[in-house]
């Protein structure tokens, strides 16, 4: 990823992107084709969100082993944004509730929102990317 | 209104890429312009020349081709993600071009509106 640094489109316009994410880490590759997409934003020195919903809440969980099924854990990734400057992550409150977890399971500190709260935070942007 | 459209999904299994076509060209006859559409995840799989669907089905790829000598659409498809599928500069279709998700960024921070199609 050092290839990234320094990015522009030359405009010095910075947008408010906000990227949902929705399905779980494995058993596709949005997740991880979706992280490419953030990292390059904020190399873009973009104004970064990340979202995580649905079986998105499971790209956070702590413990993820992906050694059985032979593909890359890129979980550590997420560690790593703040190096990105990538700090503003949430997560809906329903869907860690519906699949029994808290914020105590994930690896990283979110701020956890309702879903009013989510859609407020949502109608605020310029840029609503969905992986 | 310049719209900016992403796809994330293959051809002919998913909708995605017909819903973001006749979005594109319904769009462009209602006199907004479309600059740029940008193809990840199998969506870069609408880029290659090598499809051969029946003669009674719609070409989906040759459909984009049309649309980009028509109307000056670019059409770009993502570097990492068409390397991972097979999709390099010796299968593209006409209109094409493999490039990296900078361009998919610029969309996003020049366009009036960014829209995503896919499952």
């Amino acid at each position: 990823m050092s290839d990234m640094d320094d990015m522009d489109d030359g405009s010095g316009v910075i947008k408010k992107f906000m990227f949902l994410n929705r399905k779980a880490p494995h058993g596709t590759v949005y997740a991880l084709e979706g992280l490419e997409v953030v990292l390059i934003t904020a190399a873009f020195d973009q104004d970064v969100s990340m979202v995580f919903t649905d079986d998105g809440v499971y790209q956070l969980l702590k413990g993820i082993d992906s050694k059985g099924i032979e593909v890359k854990d890129f979980s550590k990734t997420y560690r790593a944004l703040e190096g990105y400057d990538i700090e503003k992550l949430y997560v809906d409150q329903a869907s860690l509730d519906a699949r029994g977890l808290s914020e105590d399971d994930l690896i990283v500190d979110v701020t956890v929102l309702s879903v009013p709260e989510m859609a407020n935070l949502m109608a605020e942007q310029d840029v609503v990317i969905s992986f | 209104m310049q719209f900016g459209i992403l796809v994330n999904e293959g051809p002919y299994t998913h909708q995605a890429s017909d819903s973001a076509y006749l979005f594109a060209r319904t769009a462009i006859e209602k006199g907004h312009t479309v600059p740029r559409v940008f193809f990840y995840h199998d969506g870069v799989n609408n880029s290659t020349r090598l499809a051969t669907p029946p003669q009674d089905d719609r070409n989906v790829s040759a459909r984009w081709s049309k649309l980009a000598a028509d109307h000056g659409v670019d059409l770009v498809v993502c570097v990492a993600a068409a390397q991972r599928r097979g999709i390099n500069d010796d299968v593209l279709a006409p209109g094409f071009r493999i490039s990296g998700l900078g361009q998919l960024v610029e969309m996003g921070i020049q366009y009036d509106r960014l829209v995503t199609f896919g499952d």
